[in-house]
């Protein structure tokens, strides 16, 4: 589903992603783990196209396309789905307004007919139910005066309402109290966990491993993947360090 | 007749002086009178805008407890100037809203001469400045409170969005206080767009052009959150939202 091969990406000139390889398929979640500055945001931005970073050499896959070709929204319409470590504020522009804009953009792409208003709402509704937050926080600014953990919930139910095949997941769960990371992990199963879609998640923490099982864990160190095992890789982290297992 | 005016004039530090010495000294003797009873509420909203040369001049005198609303869009091709003096008696309201939108080499500019001298009068402008290729944008604010004009409550802001190099905004707050009691307060902020907030926006599927309106909207609906006709707010909206979508 995703497929990065030998990927070298610098910001300011400077190498950052230094020959990193993955592939998601179908159906699996991954776990990226790793040292701070290894990479791991580069990684999720480069992917997300923000503007600034640079890849100067391999590739990313995404469904048979050149990921890297497309522009940002081309990415999200594809059905390419970043999740924010640090989500944006937006004064002045309401979520419902922002969200059914930027869906009725993804289903026009697509050539889907737009969903109304009341279709819409229903939509959101749900989403929010799911991952407990107040719709009237939807009908607020998007992501202004929100808590971290607030805005953490409204990358995911963003995520809900557009209804990805492929999530990158920066850092979801952290700013997260113990009970909104169960929230959140089980939004992401519900949302994500599919025979047809793929997950990406990046994380310092076995926590949210425990709610979201990834069939791989990696080890991003110094821009590659260093290492790979199941979901004992991440435990094993959380036990002894990244110096000892890198080591072994 | 009043002389044509130079940019040595403080009031027209920053205006197109080839345009007004085109509309002729005659233009400048042109002032628009309006008064308010006491009690009275009037609100007016105007879309200052066509491809000649304008200048508006409005004298606005507000009796005791009366309310006084302009809301206006300067969006010419040509130079633009809409100029309103107010006087305020006893516990009356001046209100602005203004918003300059506009590319090309055109200036636009609102200025405002706001007397406050009786008790308890109150004023608050809200400004709003979005310009592109060379154009420029202005807002000239005076405050006069004189020494009657206790418990005065003057507030000013402006803020201005500049898209492209090239184009340029000045803002001229100008405050004369000779009573004791008095709040006052103003700010100026002149600033690109937020790259992070449309890359955000981009992310979730919007496409450029779309974001960069969603945003803009937002940034002048600012001056126009104090106009309680929803519908009318609108009407101006769009009228500067119009010239954004023109813009080549």
């Amino acid at each position: 589903m995703l497929k990065i091969e030998n990927l070298h990406a610098e910001i300011d000139g400077k190498e950052i992603l230094k020959g990193l390889s993955l592939e998601v398929n179908a159906g699996e979640v991954h776990a990226i783990m790793g040292p701070n500055g290894a990479g791991k945001s580069t990684l999720a931005y480069v992917l997300g196209g923000r503007p600034g970073y640079e890849v100067t050499q391999g590739s990313a896959t995404f469904m048979g396309q050149d990921l890297l070709a497309m522009e940002p929204h081309e990415r999200a319409a594809a059905g390419f789905f970043l999740g924010f470590q640090y989500p944006v504020e937006i004064p002045g522009v309401s979520n419902v307004q922002f969200l059914r804009e930027a869906l009725n953009s993804q289903r026009k792409s697509r050539g889907q007919e737009p969903l109304s208003g009341g279709e819409f709402l229903k939509l959101a509704k749900e989403k929010a139910g799911l991952l407990r937050l107040d719709m009237e926080m939807l009908k607020r600014p998007v992501n202004v005066g929100f808590s971290g953990g607030e805005k953490k919930r409204n990358e995911m139910v963003q995520m809900g309402i557009l209804d990805p095949s492929f999530a990158v997941l920066d850092e979801t769960d952290s700013g997260l109290d113990i009970d909104a990371l169960k929230v959140v992990g089980e939004g992401i199963n519900a949302i994500m966990r599919s025979q047809n879609k793929g997950v990406l998640l990046i994380t310092h923490y076995q926590r949210l491993l425990d709610y979201v099982q990834p069939d791989k864990v990696h080890i991003l160190a110094a821009g590659r993947i260093v290492k790979t095992g199941g979901p004992d890789l991440a435990r094993q982290l959380e036990d002894e360090g990244y110096d000892e297992v890198m080591a072994a | 007749m009043t002389a044509l005016p130079t940019t040595r004039d403080e009031g027209w530090r920053y205006a197109d002086i080839d345009a007004v010495a085109k509309l002729g000294a005659d233009a400048l003797d042109h002032w628009k009178e309006v008064s308010l009873a006491a009690g009275e509420s009037q609100r007016h909203c105007m879309v200052v805008g066509s491809d000649a040369p304008e200048l508006h001049r409005i004298r606005l005198s507000v009796g005791k407890g009366a309310r006084a609303e302009l809301f206006v869009v300067v969006t010419g091709s040509d130079y633009c100037r809409v100029e309103v003096e107010t006087d305020l008696a006893e516990g009356a309201h001046f209100e602005l809203g203004g918003v300059t939108i506009g590319g090309g080499h055109a200036v636009r500019e609102i200025v405002t001469r706001t007397t406050h001298d009786a008790p308890e009068a109150t004023s608050n402008q809200v400004v709003r400045a979005v310009h592109w290729g060379e154009a420029t944008g202005n807002f000239l604010g005076a405050i006069n409170v004189g020494r009657l004009g206790q418990r005065t409550d003057a507030a000013q802001d402006f803020k201005a969005l500049v898209l492209e190099k090239g184009a340029s905004a000045n803002a001229k707050p100008e405050l004369e206080i000779f009573a004791d009691d008095v709040k006052c307060a103003h700010g100026a902020a002149i600033g690109q767009m937020d790259e992070m907030a449309r890359y955000y926006m981009a992310s979730r599927g919007l496409a450029p052009d779309v974001a960069k309106r969603l945003l803009i909207r937002a940034f002048i609906a600012d001056a126009l959150a104090a106009l309680e006709d929803e519908e009318e707010a609108e009407r101006l909206l769009e009228a500067a939202l119009e010239v954004l979508e023109k813009r080549t």
